[in-house]
């Protein structure tokens, strides 16, 4: 068994920034466990730009992002090991973990800090009929094989799905010679940042068809073609809109799943809407000193708000470790009125910081107002030009609004048009 | 290359055959055309090791299936696959349908499967509280279980080879021949020359046999869609949940897995193309309809993959085993449909016995040796058996697969296995690697890697299943 402060699972731009934060804070022994040969996460294969606009207020590749922190990692004591998989967390606190050099190695934590990631929704889940060639994959896998491993995994190729990794790999695929024939989006908006749609398919003529879904694959071997087809409202197919196109690759960019499942197995409790833990505004789960950022926690579009969410977390299991974090009186969030989730879900009246709640809408507003109100009272009121699924949004909740709540107070966010 | 015998058709049955006969000291190639066993209705099934009571009694369906299930306990323990007794219940969904579990009941009797009984509702419900609120009751069939039809196979197909058989991948046969009393078989490898040819060929077996004539055998391909869903499901039932049974058969069933998901199917659909597995909107929908009524708590959220199979269904509705009229050294293990799978040791047997007679009887070889070594399942091992492994061999302390936890060891095994994984398909039914929740999302490049080293060959050589089925194309810029 090898004794550690804090073990931080996963070591993408969460784990590191939570494991450096609490460095910095004073933690003696961290280790940070990485499945992946590198530290980094997916940011490794993010070769395109648009990372720390806000963190670094500069345009840095996900690489160069992602580099600015393993840098820092090896400044310090932190120790990493990579090409480890964690098998298990147990409830006390020990987490298993595996690898071909080391074998299986057993750390026993103070705190523990959750930043695996999340996953990509599969083919499998979303029953498109027809049949199973090759040519069928995730916009995240074509990254891998384009970015990391050099090779095209297609030529003619349709999306699915208006997500980020689908916008930017329509890019990507058109820049390595592919064409790709149209960017098909179940819903009536896209899933994704404006600015990628702009950058991503404006630029390059690759038409976005909104309301539109693949019904049908085709091909034996390799993918031939696939049937696209209109949506209603219902978002069912409208028979007679069917429409075949040619293509030898259908990417999916639809939807991405924070990876849980090491929390469930410990028993963290998990928010219906997110698929991440439940956790009060430091980040730490129902199940005491454990703590979650990242993707993990809920899905982000932007790194720069994954970095400031981990160092949150990483202060957090800090204050734990030293028996700072005392109890405290939490209250519940809420979203409604088109709000669909808050995070945190929890909030502690007594404590001594501003702190900001992170949420995302359900559908496309604009002009729409974003009120934050509590046992009646509004606490705040503010346009926004815009607020769309595909943008996280955030409001303040200062010391001065928590001063007047009592433990039986709820935060509410809502929209009003 | 001259054998004395030529299998066509790596399926369940036509491993169990090969796997049979290799205690012979003869010379017998197993011909597929696909590039690995188990392609076809093989690895789209229900799963099921049938109790026997569906079949008309005095079938060969009937007798094969009850002496299937008491070969197939030993088939399992010999070839190390998991095989589980989960028994299975047959449905009413009104008091209509009691008659009809009645009659299923006495056709079992009569078929000689044992400890079957007829359940009321409150019973039904202890036995299963997830069960639909119109059951009102059911047979259960005690004898009943669930096995993994391809890695039944894949294990078959091992021993046949490490007992001698040739596995022959790509090996299509075009056409045969009589030449001076030996069948010279016209393949994509070339010409193949056998005393004796058994056609276990499945949807195709009808083609097969018209190559020397035999135009007996037809051949229905019936479509059926299937629903896998999440492990997260696995534990909705216990046993394997069946409907009335129908003209087009079994009906939708909703089951358990030998590997803890739970399977949903199948529509049954007759088609022309027995080559097209491609799933259909209105199965699928039909498959949660039927599904729901059974086990109304099924979630098609938690699909994490649909697929289809054609089985082979036979004009004449029973199994057709034996000589050809056209020639006697041409057998037929043809229109294997359900219980295709629970009959396949019987099957085997019997074909041992029939190619026996005609032979005169072949030499038994002195060292066959009817064990596969249980395969390396880190996910089933404790810390401890983990630790141990993992020092005798490091491949098997890197995980590649994280849902299901597979690691590189595994797969390794998987590819240097006799007959082993030649794409990433076959790595995954031996391994699992790429059957979670996120369908080979982070795991499929990586096997794409190791299949690639391994086998010495570039990665844009590596196939999901063989054929035209390439993953990747040139290099970037």
């Amino acid at each position: 068994m090898l004794n550690y402060d804090l073990v931080v699972v996963g070591g993408g731009p969460a784990g590191m920034a939570a494991a450096l934060k609490a460095k910095e804070e004073g933690v003696e022994k961290i280790v940070i466990l990485e499945r992946a040969e590198t530290l980094g996460g997916i940011l490794e294969q993010c070769i395109h730009t648009g990372f720390g606009l806000h963190y670094f207020g500069e345009e840095l590749s996900g690489p160069e992002y992602a580099g600015r922190f393993i840098e820092q990692v090896e400044k310090t004591d932190i120790d990493v090991f990579t090409d480890t998989m964690v098998l298990n967390i147990s409830g006390d606190n020990v987490v298993t973990a595996v690898n071909n050099n080391e074998g299986l190695m057993q750390f026993k934590a103070i705190a523990v800090v959750l930043a695996m990631g999340c996953r990509e929704r599969p083919r499998g889940a979303l029953s498109i009929a027809g049949s199973r060639p090759a040519g069928i994959m995730t916009a995240g896998t074509a990254q891998k094989y384009v970015n990391i491993d050099g090779y095209m995994p297609g030529k003619k190729v349709v999306i699915l799905g208006s997500g980020d990794i689908g916008l930017i790999m329509a890019r990507r695929m058109t820049l390595e010679g592919a064409e790709v024939k149209v960017v098909c989006e179940l819903m009536p908006y896209s899933g994704g940042l404006t600015r990628n749609i702009v950058q991503c398919l404006d630029d390059f003529g690759i038409p976005l068809r909104l309301s539109c879904t693949v019904v049908k694959t085709h091909g034996k071997d390799r993918l031939e073609g696939v049937t696209v087809a209109k949506v209603d409202d219902k978002l069912q197919p409208i028979p007679g809109t069917e429409e075949y196109i040619e293509c030898d690759t259908l990417l999916l960019s639809v939807g991405l799943i924070p990876e849980n499942e090491l929390s469930k197995d410990v028993g963290v409790e998990l928010d219906r809407v997110t698929s991440g833990p439940v956790v009060d505004e430091y980040r730490e789960t129902l199940h005491p000193g454990i703590f979650a950022c990242g993707n993990v926690l809920q899905v982000h579009d932007l790194v720069d708000y994954v970095t400031e969410e981990s160092q949150i977390a990483g202060k957090g299991a800090a204050d734990y470790i030293f028996g700072k974090k005392k109890g405290g009186t939490f209250i519940n969030t809420k979203g409604i009125n088109g709000v669909r989730y808050i995070v945190p879900q929890r909030v502690n009246i007594e404590g001594e910081e501003n702190l900001k709640l992170y949420f995302r809408v359900g559908q496309v507003y604009k002009g729409a107002k974003v009120v934050v109100e509590c046992d009646g009272k509004i606490l705040s009121s503010k346009k926004k030009v815009k607020l769309a699924p595909g943008e996280m949004e955030n409001v303040t909740i200062t010391t001065e609004m928590l001063k007047d709540m009592n433990k039986d107070s709820e935060i509410i966010v809502r929209v009003e048009e | 290359m001259k054998y004395d015998v030529a299998v066509i058709g790596a399926g369940v049955v036509g491993s169990l055959i090969t796997r049979e006969l290799s205690k012979y000291n003869i010379k017998i190639a197993l011909l597929e055309r696909a590039n690995d066993c188990a392609m076809g209705a093989t690895k789209a099934n229900s799963a099921i090791v049938h109790a026997g009571f569906d079949a008309v009694p005095g079938t060969l369906k009937a007798k094969l299936n009850v002496r299937g299930v008491e070969l197939m306990k030993k088939v399992c323990s010999e070839l190390h696959v998991p095989l589980k007794n989960n028994e299975a219940l047959v449905v009413a969904f009104s008091d209509d349908e009691i008659p009809h579990l009645k009659e299923l009941l006495e056709r079992g009797v009569k078929n000689g499967v044992p400890e079957l009984r007829i359940v009321n509702r409150e019973e039904l419900v202890k036995l299963e509280p997830n069960i639909g609120d119109t059951a009102v009751g059911a047979l259960v069939a005690p004898t009943s279980s669930i096995v993994c039809p391809y890695e039944l196979t894949i294990a078959g197909v091992e021993n046949a080879v490490t007992n001698g058989a040739e596995f022959l991948r790509n090996c299509e046969v075009k056409n045969i021949k009589k030449v001076d009393g030996d069948f010279v078989l016209d393949t994509t490898l070339g010409d193949i020359t056998a005393t004796y040819v058994i056609n276990a060929a499945g949807v195709h077996s009808g083609e097969i046999a018209a190559l020397i004539g035999d135009d007996s055998i037809e051949i229905v391909v019936r479509h059926g869609d299937y629903y896998l869903l999440d492990k997260s499901q696995g534990s909705l039932v216990s046993r394997t949940i069946f409907q009335c049974p129908t003209k087009m058969g079994k009906g939708v069933l909703v089951s358990p897995t030998v590997d803890g998901n739970l399977i949903v199917g199948p529509s049954a659909e007759d088609i022309d193309d027995g080559d097209d597995v491609s799933t259909t909107p209105v199965g699928l929908d039909k498959i949660y309809v039927n599904a729901i009524k059974s086990v109304p708590a099924v979630s098609l959220r938690n699909a994490i993959t649909s697929f289809s199979g054609n089985r082979a269904h036979p004009t004449s509705d029973d199994f057709i085993i034996g000589s050809s009229k056209a020639d006697k050294n041409f057998i037929n293990a043809a229109g294997i449909e359900s219980p295709g799978l629970s009959s396949a040791p019987a099957i085997a047997e019997m074909i041992d016995g029939i190619i026996n007679e005609l032979s005169g009887g072949f030499e038994k070889k002195e060292n066959f040796d009817p064990i596969r070594p249980e395969p390396v399942r880190f996910r089933h091992m404790t810390t401890e058996e983990r630790a141990k492994l993992i020092e005798k061999n490091k491949a098997y302390g890197r995980i590649v697969c994280r849902c299901e936890t597979i690691t590189e060891g595994e797969i390794l095994d998987a590819i240097h296995a006799p007959a082993g994984a030649r794409d990433v398909d076959g790595v995954k039914r031996r391994t699992r690697a790429g059957m979670g929740r996120c369908q080979g999302g982070f795991c499929g490049s990586k096997v794409v890697e190791i299949l690639a080293r391994e086998l010495n060959v570039p990665m844009n050589e590596i196939t999901k299943f063989g054929g035209e089925s390439k993953i990747m194309y040139h290099k970037t810029k």
